[in-house]
């Protein structure tokens, strides 16, 4: 079993993936994932890892060189934040459409301008249609726990989607906090020997050499695209097996989102990221006052768990999304689009509202979160919405 | 103690508050408390105030915004306390105010008005007769620790030694220092 540390999110990300030791990494540093690269980088010249690094000149390059050395049949590894993630754009579709199980550590931070180091979730909420699984974490555990299991999940044969685990930029990124991390036999043994795939290196020896990435037009690109959804779709089956064979080794289970104190719920709110954290507390705080508030975490938004979603909030009266965005659509921000999509088909449904929050790391604070709620109590007294979207600790 | 202790460092960039906040919360951590350590990100140069924080409880810390009303306050550049309100958000009763200087708590209290508890400890002269170097940080540990009683001397002890012994395995005079200097601070801090 494990043993108890402190490491920061951004330390949890570099020993996890040291524990992996994936063949290739290659990245580029950027605030406030550069530790990252640098810890990393340290394991190399101390011969830890057998990875091939490859110091890169921009996250273009970053990501090209993880997508031509996973078509080579390597594993294949990359971390970034914001700019840097909005660099590989393209890259980013090009690792998708090829069923390129690449392995992302990403650092959340708001995308300029203004330029701004600190978190929110522009970055990868603008990569959510990349064809990227993505997997969020809510404390530095978690984050090395997601890394571990994105492995799995990306390489899976029914899969074979890149992957991003998020953690919140300096939040979580630079904040040390107690964590367990396993023995690196033990993670060894859960990732196991990449499944067999397709590759250059395999198909040249076998004497039978392939070609990825070739020109696919009217004729069979549709069909690639149908196929690419099929790996999405099946990433839905595939990511709570893991989650559960990952709790039956090392005692914490995961699936797509976290109902906390929901069950019963009357209003609610749904959160991403360390906020989850402190959002907990205030339901907490709520219930000792017989209030019947609850929380949904989501931790999966790509595939996105309908069902899951749908059933935590279905009974609810009265739900406040709390987004880390601003959809910039001029009437909600994306992550309430979401949710509303999931309920849309239920008859009975709760009454949502749209809370944006925490732009350019904007601290959250226990009272923001209490002001969501007395929110939602409004609503509920009155039953109706007179917003749909509100700003959380802004000045107007 | 409180369900989470809340502490606040204050010092200059390049005195090492960042590094006090999480070499203090790392000892914790070695007899099973949960903790957070995370600094003030700014523009960061040297000289100018800096702020790192500590969070610790016995069980695990969900929250994850700034702290605002800590328990604790710790000074580690004197200076400071002209500049910016080093008392701000600690309770003017049950607060506690730690400063690295050669003056009384009372000449202290009297100079900021402030109501709650206060200690002072000559860490800078206690780091320079013992590590050689002005670096008022660890000393610091060991006056907060006698303060709070969030931990035992020989607890602090035991685990800055391991910590130490790997960074400095050649340089064996800058850990029995620094242990030497947490142990006379613990010993030499007054106030209430």
């Amino acid at each position: 079993m494990g043993i108890k540390v402190a490491k920061t999110g951004n330390e949890a990300f570099a020993e996890g993936m040291r524990q992996i030791n994936p063949d290739v990494v290659a990245a580029y540093p950027i605030t406030p994932q550069t530790e990252i690269v640098q810890i990393f980088s340290q394991f190399v010249a101390d011969g830890l890892v057998k990875t091939e690094f490859i110091q890169v000149e921009s996250e273009h390059s970053a990501m090209s060189a993880c997508i031509g050395a996973s078509a080579a049949g390597a594993r294949a590894m990359t971390g970034t934040s914001s700019q840097g993630l909005a660099y590989m754009w393209e890259m980013l579709y090009i690792a998708s459409g090829l069923r390129l199980p690449i392995i992302m550590a990403v650092v959340n931070r708001a995308l300029s301008s203004p330029i701004n180091i600190h978190c929110d979730h522009s970055d990868t909420f603008g990569a959510r249609d990349s064809g990227w699984i993505q997997i969020y974490s809510e404390n530095v555990q978690e984050t090395y726990d997601n890394l571990i299991q994105g492995v799995r999940i990306a390489e899976h044969p029914d899969v074979r989607l890149p992957c991003m685990i998020m953690t919140d930029g300096f939040i979580l990124s630079h904040c040390l906090e107690t964590m367990e991390m396993l023995t690196d036999q033990e993670v060894q043994e859960f990732i196991g020997k990449p499944p067999e795939r397709e590759n250059l290196i395999k198909s040249a020896i076998e004497g039978n050499p392939i070609t990825i990435g070739a020109l696919d037009l009217q004729d069979y690109y549709f069909e690639h695209k149908r196929q690419q959804a099929e790996g999405m779709k099946n990433a839905l089956k595939v990511i709570p097996l893991i989650g559960k064979e990952f709790g039956e080794k090392f005692g914490r289970y995961y699936s797509f989102v976290e109902n906390y104190m929901i069950e019963d719920a009357d209003i609610g709110i749904v959160v991403i990221g360390s906020t989850a954290g402190t959002g907990k507390e205030v339901v907490d705080n709520l219930r000792k006052k017989g209030i019947k508030a609850g929380l949904l975490k989501i931790r999966v938004l790509r595939p996105l768990p309908v069902e899951e979603i749908r059933d935590s909030l279905k009974n609810l009266k009265v739900v406040g999304i709390m987004d880390r965005v601003e959809g910039m659509n001029a009437f909600c921000g994306p992550l309430y689009s979401e949710i509303a999509t999931c309920l849309y088909d239920l008859e009975k449904k709760p009454i949502l509202t749209d809370f944006v929050y925490g732009l350019g790391g904007r601290d959250v604070k226990i009272e923001d979160i209490e002001t969501i709620f007395n929110d939602l109590l409004k609503i509920l007294e009155k039953g109706k919405k007179e917003f749909t979207l509100k700003y959380i600790g802004v000045r107007e | 103690m409180k369900e989470i202790f809340e502490i606040r460092w204050h010092g200059r960039g390049g005195q090492g508050a960042k590094t006090a906040a999480l070499l203090f919360g790392d000892a914790c951590v070695s007899t099973g408390k949960y903790i957070q350590a995370f600094p003030e990100y700014g523009p960061e140069r040297m000289g100018a105030p800096v702020a790192s924080f500590n969070r610790i409880s016995s069980s695990p810390i969900r929250i994850h915004s700034g702290i605002e009303n800590p328990d604790v306050v710790v000074v580690l550049d004197f200076s400071l306390i002209e500049q910016i309100n080093v008392c701000e958000g600690l309770d003017d009763k049950r607060g506690i105010l730690l400063i690295n200087t050669p003056l009384s708590p009372e000449e202290i209290k009297k100079r900021i008005g402030f109501g709650g508890k206060v200690y002072t400890v000559d860490a800078s002269k206690i780091a320079i007769e013992t590590i050689g170097r002005e670096i008022p940080n660890t000393p610091m540990m060991g006056a907060l620790i006698k303060v709070t009683g969030i931990l035992k001397l020989d607890e602090l002890l035991h685990d800055t030694r391991k910590k130490l012994e790997v960074k400095f395995r050649n340089k064996p005079e800058v850990i029995e220092g620094n242990l030497k200097a947490i142990e006379r601070a613990y010993n030499e801090v007054k106030g209430d």
